[in-house]
């Protein structure tokens, strides 16, 4: 539902954020504009992307060439997915991000036939305030990726080859497994056979690599390709729809900025993407760098170093300190949603839970929250809380009141009917029931519910660095998207120490306020 | 205040279909022992729950105490009915001398007085001073009820109601309590409202008995008078299997 065309939009992707934010503040201290010309020439133009390389590429290319035009430019790169993306564009979030036709038309927009047709995509982006700029020149369709020596071996180059085919194995990412437009449409096209199985698109190329699988859908300009020597089987009945790239763009961009990204087009056609995103997949140059490099071969800029370009070199290094900051960054997220969920969801808990229906009503509102993917919930609160920190600690408030209200409801509702009448015959007012019984004995039920949002909340934060929101998701993306061990260990290694530390924290506080018997849930015979 | 601790006049309470105390008219006399003795299901826990208002019956008035039992107002009611139940229903999250101090320092009492009220209660109730700051799960059975006890008491309630306090404990430990029960009585008989199944129970520690069969009053009166004249067989029946 995602996204048509955004493979790596359920990794937990997204990372560029605050290395952007680094590279746009260099930018503003070094850059010196061509001369400004109009004052609507004066607002900031926030250029976004996906999580993808290519799509980042795309976006720093664009970037680059309005920075050449003298305008500021506020770097948004790695939002997770299509939804996102559009909602920002839409919302006047962000100002111009690269959009693939064919997703366009089905994710988007929703046509079923015609998915390509240049006109319905113009008067659609219209109708919501947005104009497409013409095509950069490449169509990065689907495509069936098979190492060159088998496809050598066995004689395949179309995709009708495959269906004699029937001791391959097949694996392909999520989306285009389940895609009706993926391999359900293709296989029945195709009559091809077999039962593939699901795989995260980042490992896809590794296992193929390792001869674990033979075929997986890539995409044609992957720069991958080229690094794992992969060929790709041609759509010999063009199933695939077309993918051309284009700048998506508000309506209210100023004038002279749509004039030089219009130079753009037509610039790039399907073997000089491929090069590009190899240069940063397989050579680990900088976004900036190849960016900068290609405008420059192109006789597009204006000449002079492209700000931000030798600062992102530096961070392409750091570690240490970047995981401090990530670190802190993913702490606090956490934090401030726990406490939000803390602050809502016990006294909500004490509230209801004397009635029954009020409980369940309650706790399967809270249920229904959950239920929410993810993703889906974050692209959601883009409209009413916008990018960045907000909407991720929203969103992870959202999910920490589950288990924080079911936890304080049926912590209360179950203790011992007999202590609870006690309490009452004895002559204790409602309030000194519930402060002097019921919660000191619900405690260590309630705590192990915080406890437990606690950890989710560590867990899911990593899909805030999808809003721009940061955390140790940035590098844990990135690394997926670059295929770099290395930097999805300095996101996944804090994020596990994190969730150990909590825990033992939260041991302690269970200790400090909790009667040792207490945990070992001994009551009196 | 009239010569009666409780006084029941046409109390009814069902629960859906299922009369629970029928049209029931009672009055239990003060300072002194009334045993409500009765099988499971006769109405006797309910009965209870009633005088101290944790059960609202549909019909009747109860009066406790000289004065008809103020719903809105049943906590300061309450503190005047000291309160034991079977299997002690102490807090597990306090110590020994918390849960009888729980209700006095809810009143604002000084801590010099419940220290004092304490050591006195312990004595009585023969508890040693070691198992003071003991949460529950680290005391036997038997303490654990004279603790109970003592939580009844600490107030030193006009009225104590004890719901089959004893029933749970072991033979040995229900007859040390007992002995001491009575010894209470004797030293400062107070109104004592005690369920119970066990009729051997009510002859050893009550003055008045009241048996309870099917939510009514077979039989009421003073002890002597119920032995010497039980009545119907059914009260008949009770003695003797309670021999």
């Amino acid at each position: 539902m995602m996204a048509a065309r955004n493979r790596y939009g359920f990794v937990h992707a997204w990372a560029l954020l605050r290395r952007a934010m680094i590279v746009s503040i260099v930018a503003l201290l070094t850059t010196t504009p061509a001369a400004v010309a109009a004052s609507e020439d004066d607002r900031t133009i926030v250029v976004a992307s996906k999580t993808f390389t290519e799509s980042r590429l795309l976006a720093e290319i664009m970037s680059q060439m309005l920075e050449d035009a003298g305008f500021t430019v506020e770097r948004r790169f790695g939002l997770g997915g299509t939804l996102v993306c559009f909602e920002a564009l839409k919302g006047a979030e962000i100002d111009v991000y690269p959009e693939y036709t064919g997703t366009l038309g089905q994710a988007i927009l929703g046509f079923t036939e015609d998915v390509t047709n240049p006109r319905k995509l113009a008067a659609g982006a219209h109708a919501n305030g947005l104009n497409l700029l013409p095509s950069f020149g490449f169509n990065n369709t689907y495509a069936m990726a098979i190492k060159e020596s088998l496809a050598e071996e066995r004689g395949l180059r179309t995709v009708t080859d495959l269906a004699a085919q029937s001791d391959l194995t097949l694996a392909f990412s999520h989306e285009f497994l389940n895609r009706e437009d993926g391999w359900p449409g293709l296989s029945a096209t195709y009559g091809l056979k077999g039962s593939p199985s699901g795989i995260e698109h980042g490992l896809a190329y590794l296992a193929i690599d390792q001869d674990r699988i033979d075929i997986t859908d890539a995409y044609s300009t992957d720069g991958d390709l080229g690094r794992y020597q992969l060929t790709v089987l041609d759509d010999d009945k063009g199933y695939f729809p077309q993918y051309l790239a284009v700048p998506f763009v508000r309506q209210d961009l100023p004038y002279r900025a749509i004039v030089q990204l219009e130079r753009l087009a037509a610039r790039i056609d399907d073997g000089t993407m491929r090069r590009l995103n190899g240069e940063i997949v397989i050579d680990e140059k900088t976004f900036a760098d190849v960016a900068r490099n290609f405008l420059q071969s192109q006789s597009l800029l204006g000449g002079g170093l492209a700000p931000g370009s030798l600062r992102e070199a530096a961070v392409r290094k750091v570690n240490w300190q970047a995981m401090g900051v990530n670190t802190l960054v993913h702490l606090k997220l956490t934090a401030f949603a726990l406490a939000l969920g803390c602050v809502v969801g016990l006294p909500l808990g004490v509230l209801v839970f004397r009635s029954q229906s009020a409980s369940r009503v309650v706790v399967y509102l809270a249920g229904l929250l959950q239920t929410v993917p993810s993703l889906a919930l974050l692209a959601l609160m883009i409209p009413l809380s916008g990018l960045g920190e907000r909407s991720a600690i929203i969103a992870l408030f959202l999910y920490s009141l589950l288990p924080i209200l079911r936890s304080t409801i049926t912590a209360l509702v179950t203790i011992d009917p007999l202590l609870k009448r006690v309490a009452e015959a004895i002559g204790l007012t409602r309030s000194q029931q519930l402060w002097r019984v019921l919660v000191p004995l619900a405690m260590p039920n309630v705590l192990a519910g915080v406890k437990t949002a606690a950890i989710i909340s560590i867990g899911t934060a990593t899909l805030a660095a999808f809003v721009g929101a940061g955390g140790l998701g940035e590098p844990i993306i990135t690394g997926l998207n670059l295929n770099d061990i290395s930097l999805i260990l300095q996101g996944a290694i804090p994020a596990a120490g994190l969730a150990v530390t909590v825990e033992l924290m939260f041991e302690g506080v269970e200790r400090l306020v909790v009667k040792e018997h207490m945990l070992r849930g001994q009551m009196p015979a | 205040m009239s010569g009666f601790c409780v006084e029941f006049r046409g109390v009814s309470k069902s629960y859906g279909d299922t009369v629970v105390l029928r049209d029931l008219d009672l009055a239990l006399p003060v300072d002194a022992t009334t045993a409500v003795v009765g099988e499971s299901g006769s109405g006797k826990s309910t009965l209870m729950q009633v005088i101290n208002g944790l059960v609202r019956p549909e019909a009747g008035v109860v009066s406790v105490l000289g004065a008809a039992l103020d719903y809105d107002d049943l906590p300061r009611t309450r503190r005047r009915m000291g309160y034991a139940v079977q299997g002690a229903g102490l807090f597990p999250h306090l110590t020994a001398v918390d849960n009888i101090a729980l209700v006095a320092s809810m009143e604002g009492w000084s801590r010099s007085r419940i220290d004092d009220r304490l050591i006195e209660l312990m004595a009585l109730l023969e508890l040693p001073e070691d198992l003071a700051a003991r949460y529950p799960h680290a005391l036997s059975g038997g303490q654990q009820q004279r603790v109970s006890l003592c939580r009844a008491m600490m107030l030193d309630p006009p009225l104590m109601l004890l719901d089959e306090p004893f029933s749970a404990l072991d033979p040995i430990t229900r007859a040390a309590i007992h002995d001491e029960f009575i010894k209470l009585q004797q030293v400062a008989a107070r109104s004592v409202v005690m369920v119970t199944h066990d009729m051997s129970e009510a002859v050893k520690l009550a003055q008045h008995l009241v048996i309870l069969k099917d939510g009514e009053v077979v039989r009421e009166g003073a002890l002597d008078a119920v032995m010497s004249d039980p009545g119907n067989e059914y009260v008949t029946r009770l003695f003797e299997v309670s021999r």
